[in-house]
């Protein structure tokens, strides 16, 4: 059963493994030419699991100590876990002792295999998702290790690395914003936190910039209700 | 000066955030409870505007401060070119950082 289920999962996988081996890599990399042993890396990955997190927690390490910053940035960072949460309620349900794993490395590609991938119906499913949410893991944790260590052998000027965070980002967004005809979400969280910056500074933008981008959408919303509301009449 | 404790404590509250967005569905909406409309709306839109907010957290320091804001202009602008045009992430973020990379260790030091 374990291994019908493993033979199932692996081939989802395998985009998911050379994307993560690339970005732990970035990440273990870019973590070890900021000072970190390659220790901090391979913790975060393994209870973190969440990367673009990591990588706002490297700038967060090397910042003043500020824990209620770090934990208010981690929800909304990772508030988009909460509506993964919502949308599996019930495929994680009856999952037994396996349930509390798929949900702590429930990252977004094991969201979205799990959540999409339909595995042949002679296939157990509990075990299929346990196999591709743990397959990430290692790929993440792995890649992580791996480019932390590179960063032992190789020395080279790694000036400008930190460039790989933003590159992410705007690449996400990118894909994000052809995914979808509705700009407003993606132009209200551009704009809020340009006009936080701006106001607050580039130290204290964050939370202003959080609490208005959720009154933004959540005004849009109404304003869109209404507009249909309108329409039908 | 940060401590190691003090950066222990830091991955612990992320770490601790994180579990948190993970299992708070489960635990408000065990066994078919129905999600209020607006946190089923608040799930559609937040995740773009999140990341909208990211990019200018990456960038922040360069619009506040002018440090390096014209390498960053060139490789944000040559990233989105190039992943409108090949649509490869990896490509995308490996050759936008590596000019990145080039134009502050050669001309903007």
């Amino acid at each position: 059963m374990k291994k019908k289920a493993f033979r199932a999962a692996a081939p989802y996988t395998l985009p998911i493994c050379a994307g993560f081996l690339f970005l732990g890599m970035s990440y273990g990399f870019l973590m070890k030419s900021k000072g970190f042993s390659f220790i901090y890396p391979m913790m975060m990955s393994l209870v973190i699991f969440a990367g673009s997190m990591e990588f706002v927690t490297v700038n967060l390490l090397l910042a003043a100590f500020h824990p209620l910053h770090a934990f208010l940035l981690t929800l909304m960072v990772n508030a988009r876990h909460l509506f993964y949460g919502i949308s599996m309620l019930e495929k994680y349900k009856n999952m037994g002792w396996k349930k509390p794993y798929l949900i702590y490395g429930m990252c977004d590609e094991s969201f979205s295999v799990n959540c999409t991938a339909d595995p042949p119906p002679d296939v157990d499913r509990g075990w299929f998702m346990l196999f591709v949410t743990l397959l990430n893991h290692i790929y993440w944790v792995t890649g992580s290790v791996l480019g932390a260590l590179l960063g032992y052998a190789v020395h080279f000027d790694t000036t400008g690395i930190e460039f790989v965070m933003t590159a992410l980002f705007l690449v996400m967004f990118i894909d994000q914003w052809e995914k979808t005809k509705n700009h407003k979400p993606a132009l209200a969280g551009l704009g809020c936190s340009a006009v936080c910056l701006a106001v607050f500074g580039s130290g204290n933008f964050i939370l202003p910039s959080m609490a208005s981008i959720i009154l933004c959408l959540l005004a849009g919303k109404k304003r869109n209700r209404e507009e249909t509301e309108e329409k039908e009449w | 000066m940060v401590t190691t404790i003090q950066k222990i404590l830091t991955i612990a509250v992320v770490a601790a955030g994180t579990m948190l967005t993970r299992f708070l569905p489960f635990i408000i909406f065990p066994e078919g409870k129905t999600p209020p409309a607006y946190i089923a709306y608040l799930g559609k839109v937040l995740p773009y505007a999140v990341i909208g907010m990211l990019v200018v957290y990456c960038l922040k320091d360069s619009f506040s401060s002018g440090h390096y804001a014209i390498p960053e202009a060139i490789a944000a602008v040559f990233i989105v070119i190039l992943h409108k045009w090949k649509k490869n992430t990896l490509l995308s973020i490996g050759a936008g950082t590596a000019l990145y990379m080039f134009l502050v260790q050669n001309y903007f030091r």
